[in-house]
């Protein structure tokens, strides 16, 4: 937003920005905020969002060939949940002055980013299993902080998404847990799930603090509260004891609990892989961009027609009241 | 909760765009004998494709028995940098309290 008089207006919303933020209270979006501020949010919430969106489509996949009618109804309902979960983030994005079709208009053209898990395939039934549980869990780990981000809409999107998501994790869980203790072939195919989703959950969390440039910024602006390597270390001590429950082991000789730190430790992580997934170049950039991208057409004719439709009963209506 | 956080400066230009919908606010009561509490926000041609649009993304467990759709629009909002003026100085108004009225302690039902 412009101001005319930049002098001192900015001066008394500057004031009041960081007094908001010295009492860890909350921004709302008529409030003055740093242009940096308000950037760096519009980022962060629509590349959440495109994540939420484009994170339906691996799941999606094993609905038609879900083992039941049971997994089947789940598997709908989480994948709805995700649809929802984008939505409610383009709404708290849109608070702070970016449209709706900007936003998705940068997702479809591939300008826009969004989490780099979703772009590995789902290539058998236990991969449903091993994304409730990790990715999901991650993203738990993750969002459960956000909660008390100092953008007021960003925040309430965040208790309304993390209510929803303990349910997929569970749901995850749980179809690991029935193939672990199922045939040997099950088993197998449970194990090679944790195995496969295993680093690339790891890496939801992000680069390694030393090379993640934004981090402070946003910890300091009291959206970020946790750094990157932090939740990650938390995420791998709460795989450590959960994957016992199942039975299967986690695909990484080097997980530990370090004595002197009081923190888990993992093995390495392959970041060239991350970084060449962030960058268009993963097993499944081009078919997830070129799904959406055909939904968004192929559904064209729907928002025209609902339109239309608007416009012409709009149109009779006010006929009515003329006559 | 206040119904401002979504409407300012991001009602659509009409038009642009092809055919942008315009934004609603969404109002939820949870259960009989409570208010309607903004639930959030959300795209639609016209009310009756808000009020389902609505039900789908904000009530898919149960979390409303009515829901009501208000354009983004027709909501006014308070200035937040005119707070000290706007909204009345509690100061020396602690009359206005129950707890300002010490003398009738410990007198029953009162
Ligand atoms: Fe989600
Ligand atoms: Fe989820």
């Amino acid at each position: 937003m412009a101001h005319e008089a930049p002098s001192e207006a900015d001066a008394a919303g500057a004031e009041n920005f960081e007094r908001i933020l010295a009492k860890d209270s909350r921004v709302e979006p008529k409030d003055w905020m740093p242009d940096a501020y308000r950037r760096s949010l519009v980022r962060q919430i629509s590349q959440h969002a495109h994540s939420e969106i484009i994170g339906m489509q691996p799941e999606a996949n094993w609905i038609t060939r879900a083992p039941s009618l049971k997994r089947k109804s789940i598997l709908m309902a989480k994948v709805q949940d995700e649809a929802g979960h984008g939505l409610y983030l383009y709404s708290a994005a849109e608070t702070l002055g970016t449209s709706r079709d900007e936003m998705m208009d940068a997702l479809v053209q591939g300008t826009a980013r969004y989490s780099s898990i979703f772009n590995y395939p789902t290539v058998t039934w236990a991969d449903m299993g091993a994304i409730g549980w990790m990715v999901d869990g991650a993203a738990i780990c993750n969002q459960v902080p956000l909660c008390r981000a100092s953008y007021g809409p960003y925040g309430r999107a965040m208790v309304r998404v993390c209510k929803e998501e303990s349910f997929h994790q569970r749901q995850g869980f749980e179809i690991l847990l029935e193939l672990a203790n199922g045939t040997p072939e099950q088993r197998a195919m449970a194990q090679d799930a944790v195995n496969r989703w295993y680093a690339p959950s790891l890496m939801m969390f992000g680069p390694p603090d030393d090379d993640s440039p934004n981090s402070k910024q946003s910890m300091a602006w009291n959206i970020k509260r946790f750094s990157n390597d932090e939740l990650r270390n938390r995420f791998v001590g709460m795989l450590v004891e959960q994957v016992k429950v199942l039975g299967l082991t986690l695909p990484d000789d080097e997980v530990r609990f370090n004595e002197d730190t009081k923190k888990w430790e993992h093995g390495p992580l392959d970041w060239e892989e991350f970084k060449e997934v962030l960058a268009g170049r993963g097993p499944c950039n081009a078919q997830r961009l070129e799904r959406r991208r055909s939904a968004h057409e192929d559904g064209a004719w729907v928002r025209e027609a609902a339109s239309a439709y608007a416009e012409k009963q709009a149109a009779e209506h006010a006929q009515k009241v003329a006559a | 909760m206040s119904p401002q956080e979504s409407t300012e400066s991001t009602t659509p230009a009409p038009g642009e765009g092809g055919h942008r919908w315009p934004l609603w606010e969404v109002f939820v009561r949870s259960s009989r004998g409570l208010s309607h509490v903004h639930a959030g926000s959300l795209h639609a041609p016209d009310a009756a494709m808000a009020l389902r649009n609505a039900r789908d993304l904000y009530t898919r467990r149960n979390e409303g028995v009515s829901i009501w759709v208000v354009p983004s629009d027709a909501i006014a909002a308070s200035d937040p940098d005119a707070k000290g003026a706007f909204f009345e100085s509690p100061q020396g108004k602690d009359y206005r309290h129950a707890t300002y009225y010490t003398k009738s302690e410990g007198v029953k039902h009162l």
